[in-house]
């Protein structure tokens, strides 16, 4: 259908007209789009670093020395240490894998999940969007914590069993963060869709014989991403902050894990005595949010039909 | 449209009903005991627990606790706590002035925020305002609260000295002193909680204010001659606005039971607290009238927004 | 028996004024029995009991202001009977007395009593079956009415009738109490009872009559008294929000002269320790805070600010991780961690003997605790005279990697020690608490360099702490290899103390796992000598007994002692608060003044 129709309102003078995929045109228009490319470059060096980060830098992440406890940056601990002396290097290389995997995997889910319901439920009408709209509420009502409580004591083993201790936990733990924030983004796209369909733009390819599936793929999610990388943004930090507050109750991975979150709930205790302790996983959910948020405006701006670069 | 809100609303029973069934069932499934302090103490014998086990009836088959429960709710019997030996609705009744005042003034403060930097941010993409505002906006909700908390607490209550971080709901002076003392205790937990709420609805309104600022009829205003000042705030917003709406209805619920970190933090005697004590406690009655309340909130919350789409986009017909 | 013979030697020296009374109950405390119980010895022998009176300087009653006081958990409740923990009873002892309280040197202060009860004056009889307790006279309740015996005997059958569903029924239970005369009641033991002190002493308050009369048993639980107390003590209820404030003011009819110094209290509860302890120590918004579980680091620099202080005040709490004679993960006889299984490593002297050696005490009470705990070997640090030959503590890596290796313990190529193709791999498990996660730290860092991998666990205290049937995490499970947590003595005498280690208490399915005895240690010689000590009437005899059981537990090594745990408070400079570590904090708050 590319071609048989203009697409494009108007057409930039002196531009050849090409022959390229959705899918190139995307991209090309994604690396027009400077800070987006910065932040997928800074996002995937943070996963690089936290990936063979550990190979180089080989002090273990447990190593208690009293003698240099709450040290700020020096040579031998270049972000500082903890109360035991444990390098922070060490452990916030060790637990970026952890955090940012469970900030992508987790906000992963709950994009996937509210995007698909919101879409059902606002492309259909009557019964299924009320079926639909009464489990999201059920959803927002359920108190997360005895839920939690109830689903790790019901799961925890078979997963342990199934899966090994690491990844048993690591795919609960994100099955439960996902699982609470799909909510809000079911709401935002179906109230996008509720709005969206009734569009001259959707009548007219309705007109023209598109299936419902094709309405939606084409026309209308490309436009109702907006809010939805909103939420995903917002999404990674709240479930990294979930990470440690699931870690405080005792649900989610050992104390010992110096996940980004964990690290700064320790430090919170001593702020006014070691305020480099809590800045650096600061610092890092901080950039973990900003790539992630550039990324989607440059999807967005990728995506989007209307544009003309 | 009124026959669509009857609908609704007759709708809302059952539903109710269904959640308060799941909810009923999962509390009653997750593992806590809420005599279990007593089995710390040598001096309590084991029959002691199981008297007052049986007396409230939690020995019982999970089905035959939620008829005896939902029976009770209809009589306005909302439930008796274990630990406290109180009446549910007593406890929460106690707490919700403290909760409006502190928890709500803070959505208030939330939306007071996003609104204007955001439209004025959309307005002016990728300026210096609308740069330092989102940067801004980042750090805000990628700090938890109990973080910024304590900053602030270090800030203004140890290093200034200039205001208090421990919540007093029973101030004995009047008048003038009274709102003093109160305001210099609320403006830390407003603006803890105000800020990293508006800093996530700062950036969702943002973003639905340059999808709408894109198009066409937009222009159309524009090219009627209307002042830049009316095509914002006539055409734009309220096109923006759906998503915030959404929004909207969906955090305020929140403010029954939501702010728990913050509540910790500054001592504040609100629902939060009061939810967060009994789910330790395993105190099963206050938990259920807590959710069950915020249940209702929530339904009733998303269908006003439901029904404010309709106002806002006309196009949006509910059949 | 050798300890007899110490402990008679030493109640000499204090006799003959050759021991201060305080270095024999202080010695008594280290070998792990309480000061009430020295002090109870020292009675017994005829050894007057010095009557300390805290120094007391206001010389009129009120005048104080508001005192503000903050407990991290909030008081749920306002009924002495039903207070399921201290916090409770601490808001509870703001309105509510006992007949006596215990003080820090574990000596008996007469508070509703006229005087306590000895030999000497008729109190204790001769039998040790019966005590006659005279109570004061003048003392009115806070509506005015006059309190009598009656109120003490109706206090006895309100707490012993199991309808009632009172906590406080086990004191209560098996004693009687009748009146002599309207300011005289009698207790009656069912059998000689060398430890006597346990009704209506420290947390057995006691009730008045003319409210609760009609809301005994059954109907214990919709007294209107429930939330709205009525006592005698140095403060009359104002108002209650369960698990946020208790307030009171000043009871000007109050029995003792000048008291109390404090216009009004307020009792907030909530947040967490290094808040509460912030606001004592460095905004001065309260004037005292309970159990400041923070680390001595963040303690110091907060006192630095002047406006308070760290009050530290030993009591009997002790911090110790167990280790696990049974097999928590092999399933027998439908039970796990049951006694009919072993242990395939702790079963090993030499191993229990490595873990004991790899604990690094030191470190905790330096880094962590500071003043807040001190190191400790046994359940007993040894004081020259008695001796037990497991000593001192001691620390190294080294010597416990030689014994274990000695053992038939080999490194394997993942340096875990493995035997009999057993893998060293263990589970620590505790509850949530940031000091606790740092020991276990230390405790896996210690390992790891002997070859013993540690997994740790955390799990919620209210949790870990409970008795649910159903969760696998709880303490009194113990399905994983070691735990670790503080053992507190509520109640000053050791009996209740010692009976965690006899094989009857054994926890298990059966008994629903609330059986004492969490560890399934199991030893006869224990046992004989603990139905010894039941039935002993001689005190020393009996306190000789139970220091023979303390040797017992430590040398076989299944418990692993680490730090005391004394109690820490904050109080606001210029405040004066006589506290002990025997009995509540409240237990003294007639006395608490603020100087001008």
């Amino acid at each position: 259908m590319a071609g048989s129709i203009p697409a494009l309102p108007t057409v930039e003078p002196g531009r050849p007209a090409r022959g390229l995929s959705p899918g190139a045109e995307a991209w090309r228009r994604f690396k027009r789009h400077k800070m987006a490319v910065a932040s997928l470059l800074l996002l995937l060096a943070m996963v690089v670093l936290v990936v063979c980060g550990p190979l180089l830098w080989q002090l273990a992440i447990n190593d208690i020395d009293f003698s240099a406890r709450l040290k700020g940056p020096s040579l031998a601990h270049p972000l500082g240490t903890d109360d035991l002396g444990q390098d922070l290097l060490a452990r916030m290389l060790y637990g970026g894998r952890i955090s940012l995997a469970v900030g992508l995997a987790a906000m992963s889910m709950a994009i996937i999940l509210g995007v698909t319901i919101g879409a059902i439920a606002g492309m259909s009408r009557g019964s299924l969007d009320a079926a639909l709209m009464w489990l999201t509420d059920l959803f927002l009502s359920l108190p997360q914590l005895p839920l939690l409580l109830l689903l790790i004591y019901l799961f925890r083993d078979s997963l342990k069993a199934a899966f090994g201790p690491e990844v048993g936990v690591f795919i609960m733990i994100v099955m439960v963060i996902g699982g609470f924030r799909w909510m809000p983004v079911a709401r935002l796209v179906r109230a996008q869709f509720l709005s969206l369909r009734e569009k001259e733009f959707v009548e007219a390819a309705r007109a023209l014989g598109a299936s419902t599936a094709r309405q939606v793929w084409r026309h209308i999610l490309p436009n109702a991403l907006g809010p939805v990388i909103v939420a995903g943004t917002i999404d990674v930090a709240a479930a990294i902050i979930a990470e440690s507050t699931l870690s405080f109750l005792g649900l989610g991975f050992p104390p010992d894990i110096p996940t980004w979150g964990r690290i700064l709930f320790d430090s919170k205790d001593y702020l006014d005595i070691a305020p480099h302790w809590a800045l650096f996983p600061g610092l890092a959910i901080f950039l973990a949010v900003l790539t992630i948020n550039f990324i989607g405006d440059g999807l967005r701006d990728a995506l989007d039909p209307r544009r003309v670069l | 449209m009124g026959s669509y809100i009857l609908r609704r609303l007759l709708l809302a029973v059952p539903s109710l009903l269904g959640i308060s069934v799941v909810l009923f069932t999962v509390l009653a499934l997750a593992p806590g005991d809420p005599f279990s302090e007593m089995a710390l103490n040598p001096n309590v014998p084991p029959e002691v627990r199981e008297t007052l086990r049986a007396k409230f009836g939690l020995d019982d088959p999970v089905w035959q606790r939620y008829f005896r429960w939902l029976a009770a709710m209809l009589q306005g019997d909302w439930g008796y706590s274990f630990i406290s030996r109180v009446d549910a609705d007593v406890l929460i009744l106690q707490r919700v002035p403290v909760t409006l005042a502190v928890i709500g003034a803070s959505q208030v403060l939330a939306l007071a925020i996003a609104l204007p930097v955001g439209i004025y941010s959309a307005v002016k993409p990728y300026s210096w305002f609308d740069r330092i505002a989102s940067t801004l906006a980042f750090v805000g909700f990628s700090l938890p609260t109990f973080f910024t908390g304590i900053l602030l607490i270090l800030l203004f209550s140890i290093k200034l000295d200039w205001l208090p971080f421990v919540y007093n709901a029973d101030i004995s002076a009047t008048g003038w002193q009274w709102w003093s003392v109160q305001i210099r205790q609320a403006i830390m937990p407003v603006l803890v909680l105000g800020l990293f709420q508006g800093a996530s609805w700062t950036r969702f309104v943002r973003s639905s204010m340059l999808d709408v600022i894109r198009l066409d009829h937009v222009n159309t205003a524009r090219s009627k001659g209307l002042t830049e000042r009316v095509v914002i705030l006539r055409h734009v917003v309220r096109n923006a606005l759906i998503p915030v709406v959404t929004l909207v209805a969906l955090t305020l619920p929140q403010v029954f039971g939501g702010a728990i970190v913050t509540e910790q933090i500054f001592r504040i005697p609100g629902i939060g607290s009061l939810l967060i004590d009994a789910i330790l406690r395993n105190d099963t009655p206050v938990i259920m009238a807590v959710t069950f309340v915020f249940a209702c909130l929530v339904i009733f919350f998303n269908l006003i927004a439901d029904l404010l789409y309709g106002w806002l986009d006309p196009r949006i017909a509910y059949r | 028996m050798q300890q007899e013979r110490e402990l008679r030697t030493l109640i000499e020296e204090v006799r003959n004024y050759r021991l201060p009374r305080r270095s024999f109950i202080q010695r008594l405390v280290a070998l792990g029995l309480s000061a009430p119980m020295a002090a109870q010895l020292l009675m017994h022998a005829g050894i007057a009991q010095a009557q300390p009176a805290p120094a007391y300087k206001p010389t009129k009653r009120g005048g104080g202001g508001t005192l503000k006081v903050l407990w991290w958990q909030g008081a749920t409740l306002l009924q002495p009977h039903f207070a399921t923990g201290t916090k409770d009873a601490e808001a509870c002892r703001i309105f509510y007395e006992p007949l006596a309280s215990w003080d820090n040197d574990g000596n008996l202060v007469p508070i509703l009593a006229a005087e306590i009860p000895t030999r000497e004056n008729g109190g204790l009889s001769v039998d040790g079956k019966s005590v006659v307790w005279k109570l004061k006279k003048g003392v009115n309740w806070h509506d005015g009415k006059p309190f009598t015996a009656d109120d003490c005997v109706f206090t006895w059958e309100y707490a012993r009738d199991p309808a009632t569903a009172a906590v406080t029924i086990g004191v209560f239970r098996d004693v009687k109490v009748e009146k002599i005369d309207t300011h005289a009641i009698r207790v009656t033991f069912p059998k000689p009872t060398p430890f006597w002190a346990t009704a209506f002493v420290g947390e057995g308050m006691v009730i008045p009559r003319h409210l609760f009369a009609p809301y005994i048993g059954a109907k214990s639980h919709e007294a209107p008294n429930n939330l709205k107390p009525v006592g005698t003590g140095p403060y009359v209820f104002v108002d209650f929000k369960p698990g946020d404030m208790v307030r009171g003011k000043i009871n000007s009819g109050y029995h003792m002269p000048n008291r109390p110094h404090f216009d009004a209290i307020e009792m907030k509860g909530g947040g967490d320790a290094a808040s509460a302890a912030r606001a004592v120590l460095q905004t001065g918004e309260f004037d005292y805070a309970w159990n400041l579980q923070v680390e001595d680091e963040i303690l110091k620099r907060m006192e630095a600010s002047g406006k308070g202080r760290v009050v530290i005040v030993p009591g009997g709490d002790i911090e110790f991780m167990q280790l696990n004679t049974t097999d928590p993960y092999t399933e027998v006889d439908g039970d796990r961690a049951s006694i009919k299984s072993r242990h395939f490593a702790f079963s090993d002297p030499a191993v229990r003997q490595a873990m004991g050696l790899l604990v690094d005490r030191q470190g905790m009470q330096d880094y962590i605790y500071g003043r807040t705990g001190s190191a400790i070997s046994n359940f007993l640090i040894n004081p020259p005279r008695v001796r037990s030959p497991n000593t001192r503590f001691e620390f190294s890596v080294d010597k416990a990697n030689q014994i274990l290796d000695a053992a038939g313990w080999k490194k394997g190529t993942d340096g875990i020690r493995e035997k009999d193709g057993r893998k060293l791999k263990l589970v620590h498990q505790t509850s949530i608490n940031a000091t606790r996660q740092k020991e276990q730290a230390i405790i896996k860092q210690a390992c790891q360099k002997a070859g013993i991998e540690v997994e740790l666990k955390a799990v919620t205290g209210s949790v870990f702490f409970s008795a649910d049937v159903g969760n696998p995490d709880t303490y009194g499970k113990f399905w994983c290899d070691m735990q670790m947590y503080a053992t507190t003595m509520t109640q000053p005498d050791a009996e209740r103390f010692m009976d965690q280690y006899v094989s009857w208490e054994v926890s298990s399915k059966a008994n629903k796992w609330q059986g004492r005895n969490i560890g399934r240690w199991r030893n006869e010689d224990y046992d004989k000598a603990f139905r010894a000590a039941e039935m002993e009437l001689d005190p020393v005899k009996r306190a000789a007994l139970f220091i023979r059981m303390n040797d017992l537990v430590i040398k076989d090594g299944y418990c692993v002692p680490l730090v005391s745990r004394p109690r820490v408070r904050g109080v606001s400079t210029r405040m004066a608060v006589p506290l002990s570590g025997w009995d509540l904090d409240f237990s003294g708050l007639q006395h608490w003044y603020r100087e001008a």
